[in-house]
């Protein structure tokens, strides 16, 4: 047997273990990236949720300034807290634009009455079109526009009093 | 107490493994005897094992919760079984489990062989003690499994239901059996390197001992294949995941090394090659316990993911692979091969099988590990699935069923006579079992197809090496590899019938409606709940029917609480020609109800197949242990072979 081929299972042993101490090194990412990011806002135009509020379309979105849209919704639970954190963030110089999805309209008065309403325009998804061209799973879910109308991050689950810089961080990315 | 006892006896056999491995050493190197010493110390440290598993037993059965890890992997209100099971269904119990097989065998090799030279003997309870040092030092130092925790909660935190069937009382501790049984053939083939004793001799001390393993495996196998099946709720047998694969990659290697391992101790030929399988076979169950245990890869069976324990096993692994490889390296070319023989002759079928069995063995393993590998250098994620495996691994796995049926024909060393001519009958079932298909089957893919005609094939030709004989007076051994080698064709007709007729619906269904599937009607009665011990369940009430009277199936959703979790109990039901099974979801607004049928003609001919194998692996070493005990001389060998 030659030499080459006696050395072989040893070759090969130390390829594996390369491969395995570089897994064990560096853990699998399981963050999914949306497809989005990068790409323009899908054109859209929603009507007023809410009497007396501006309507909510993709153009409103490109104004030269960066834009979190939130979609939500009055029945959805983690809203509630969320909606609270989105305040902060509008203290704090963010521009929030909402996409209230499949929503009453008396419901989202109360919501926002007891809630707070961190929102510049809101739009009415009665049917879940906007938020399923915008690749969106579930509420609640936001999305950071940059001035161009360019998606920069979607952010999957409400936004929590931890991720506060974070979001700030990427509209200040997008501006 | 009994914690301290079994943490006690623990240390103790570590030490003993430590002075063990020092003894080999020491033998190695002078001439001082100490086989009568060694081969007791093994006895020892193996009883001292079995007495820290039975320690382990009891604080589980007694669901003592001062114990962490019964806290967190039990409950009171468990049935007793589970609570029993639950020793081995989490990470400590199971690693335990192991060291206790690992070190019991060392404890058999040291009491019952007879057969091996004192010398190799000797360097490969050393060896073995080595293995067992590592997984003691993994035990002690990171899964300790008798940690105490202080104060007592007053109960467990329960365990996982997937878990809570009489399957996970066999399917682990079988599993282990065949992993670690592999770890004696790795041991005497390291023994037999260092002392350079590879000879006929060492074959046949080795083989009953891959023979066992490889059953072990065998059985754990299918009856994992099994679970997944009923209890997964999927209606799929097999999914190529990784944990799957880790166990079929051991399995591949001890099946190629059980023929091997017949050459070299029939006529002395493959001593590297066998030597090189014994190592890689136990090589690729560590590799397994790795993948499984440290969780780098993506897996349904995502047991225990821990990078700390997956660093310690990863170093276990290097260090025992490593050292194993480096020792053929260097002693491979010092083996002499043995009798040289012919083109057409029992050894070139076995060295075709073994080339057969590696390259779907590299197959299996490069399919597991390949998405590791590119991320690793490109960072692009990829899964590696059946697609791959069935198509790569498929139509190999089909040349090896046909040469199945050749091989055991031929005759050692040159084959004159026309060993062709004795499977006409064999080859004309095959080809009318092709026309059969091709003409009431017109539809199904080519795999199936030659599947089904292989089966055929090969179930008549396994058969061939008891015709022209008085089968009651053949070897017991070759009536286990008739056995087993029909229990191929059955499985492999079982995995084609299925791929090829089952039939599926998957439907929202309100109660009193009619679904057909197959040849069966079946119409949802009703929907009612249920309780056991420790879960509650919806339970759906089926009508069946055939031709003849209707027949009730019930599958369920189980709702456990502690932890919250639910499951899908599938309700199976079996005939001679296949199985019906309904799985019940969830429910839609409407009052419909998901229910998800198949009928799988024949399926049941996988297991059947795989018990049948491995009933012809014990058959084969009842032979070679009631032989050697009746003290055959050279001339039943012979025989064996004829």
């Amino acid at each position: 047997m030659s030499r080459g081929l006696r050395l072989a299972p040893l070759a090969l042993l130390l390829l594996l273990l390369a491969g395995l101490v570089w897994r064990l090194a560096t853990p699998v990412d399981t963050t999914v990236h949306s497809k989005l990011e990068g790409q323009a806002v899908p054109a859209f135009d929603l009507p007023a949720a809410l009497p007396g509020r501006p309507s909510l379309s993709s153009p409103d979105l490109a104004t030269g300034q960066p834009h979190l849209v939130n979609v939500f919704a009055s029945w959805c639970v983690p809203c509630i807290t969320e909606v609270r954190v989105l305040q902060q963030l509008k203290a704090r110089g963010a521009a929030i634009e909402g996409i209230a999805v499949r929503d009453r309209r008396d419901d989202l008065a109360d919501f926002l009455a007891r809630n707070g309403d961190p929102y510049d325009r809101i739009g009415s998804d009665a049917q879940s079109r906007v938020q399923i061209a915008l690749g969106s799973s579930g509420v609640p879910e936001s999305f950071v526009v940059d001035g161009k109308g360019i998606i920069r991050y979607q952010h999957v689950g409400p936004i929590e009093a931890a991720d506060v810089p974070m979001i700030l961080a990427k509209l200040e990315q997008a501006r | 107490m009994i914690a301290e006892t079994g943490l006690a006896a623990l240390w103790l056999a570590a030490g003993l493994a430590a002075l063990q491995f020092v003894l080999m050493v020491l033998a190695l190197r002078t001439e001082v005897d100490v086989g009568r010493a060694i081969r007791s110390i093994a006895v020892v440290q193996g009883a001292l094992t079995l007495l820290a598993f039975a320690m382990l037993l009891l604080v589980f059965s007694r669901s003592d919760m001062s114990v962490a890890l019964v806290f967190a992997n039990s409950h009171s209100a468990k049935p007793f079984i589970y609570k029993v099971a639950g020793a081995w269904g989490n990470h400590e119990g199971s690693m335990l489990l192991w060291v206790t097989i690992l070190s019991a065998a060392g404890a058999c090799l040291g009491l019952l062989s007879r057969r091996t030279g004192e010398r190799t003997l000797v360097a490969a309870l050393g060896a073995q003690a080595a293995l067992a040092l590592g997984f003691y030092a993994f035990l002690l130092i990171a899964s300790n499994p008798f940690a105490r925790l202080n104060p007592a909660p007053p109960d467990g935190q329960g365990l996982n239901p997937l878990l809570q069937d009489p399957g996970l009382a066999f399917h682990p501790p079988t599993l282990y059996l065949g992993y670690v049984g592999l770890s004696v053939a790795f041991s005497l083939a390291v023994g037999a390197l260092l002392t350079g004793q590879v000879d006929a001799r060492l074959a046949r001390a080795m083989r009953p001992w891959v023979l066992g393993a490889w059953i072990f495996l065998t059985l754990g196998i299918t009856a994992g294949s099994y679970w997944a099946y009923y209890e997964l709720g999927w209606g799929g047998y097999w999914f190529w995941d990784p944990v799957e694969n880790a166990s079929l990659m051991p399995w591949l290697a001890a099946t190629a090394l059980l023929h091997s391992i017949n050459v070299l101790a029939a006529r002395g030929a493959l001593k590297a090659w066998t030597m090189m399988l014994a190592v890689i076979a136990f090589s690729m169950s560590m590799v397994g316990t790795f993948l499984v245990r440290s969780g780098v890869l993506t897996s349904v069976h995502a047991f225990a993911i821990d990078p700390e324990r997956g660093t310690f096993l990863l170093g276990l692994l290097a260090i025992y692979v490593g050292a194993a490889f480096t020792l053929f390296a260097l002693r491979g070319a010092s083996l002499k091969e043995g009798t040289p023989f012919e083109l057409v002759s029992r050894e070139s079928g076995l060295v075709i099988n073994n080339l057969l069995l590696s390259v779907v063995l590299g197959i299996v393993f490069l399919g597991t590990l390949y998405p590791l590998f590119v991320e690793a250098l490109s960072g692009e994620k990829l899964s590696v699935g059946a697609p791959y495996f069935n198509a790569v691994a498929g139509p190999l796995a089909l040349v090896l069923a046909v040469l199945v049926g050749i091989g055991p024909l031929l005759a050692w060393r040159r084959e004159r006579r026309p060993v062709l001519k004795r499977l006409t009958v064999p080859a004309l079932l095959g080809v009318a079992a092709l026309l059969m298909t091709i003409i009431l089957a017109p539809g199904i893919g080519i795999l199936p197809r030659l599947g089904l005609t292989v089966a055929a094939f090969l179930a008549s030709a396994s058969i061939v090496p008891l015709i022209g004989r008085n089968p009651l007076r053949a070897p017991i051994a070759t009536w286990g590899m008739v056995v087993a080698h029909f229990g191929i064709a059955i499985a492999l007709a079982g995995m084609a019938a299925n791929a090829a007729f089952s039939s599926e619906r998957l439907a929202v269904v309100k109660p009193g409606e009619t679904l057909n599937v197959g040849p069966w009607l079946v119409q949802l009665q009703g929907v009612m709940p249920a309780a056991g011990k420790n879960w509650t369940a919806i339970e759906g009430e089926l009508r069946a029917t055939r031709g003849q009277g209707p027949l009730t199936l019930k599958p369920q959703t189980h709702y456990y609480s502690n932890p919250p979790t639910e499951t899908n109990e599938a309700a199976i039901d079996t005939f001679w020609n296949g199985q019906l099974y309904t799985v019940i979801g969830k429910p839609d607004t409407s009052g419909g109800w998901q229910l998800r049928l198949w009928w799988k003609p024949f399926v049941t001919l996988i297991w059947l197949g795989g018990a049948l194998i491995a009933l012809g692996g014990a058959l084969a070493l009842l032979g070679r242990i009631w032989l050697r005990r009746r003290g055959h001389g050279a001339g039943w060998r012979k025989e064996l072979y004829a």
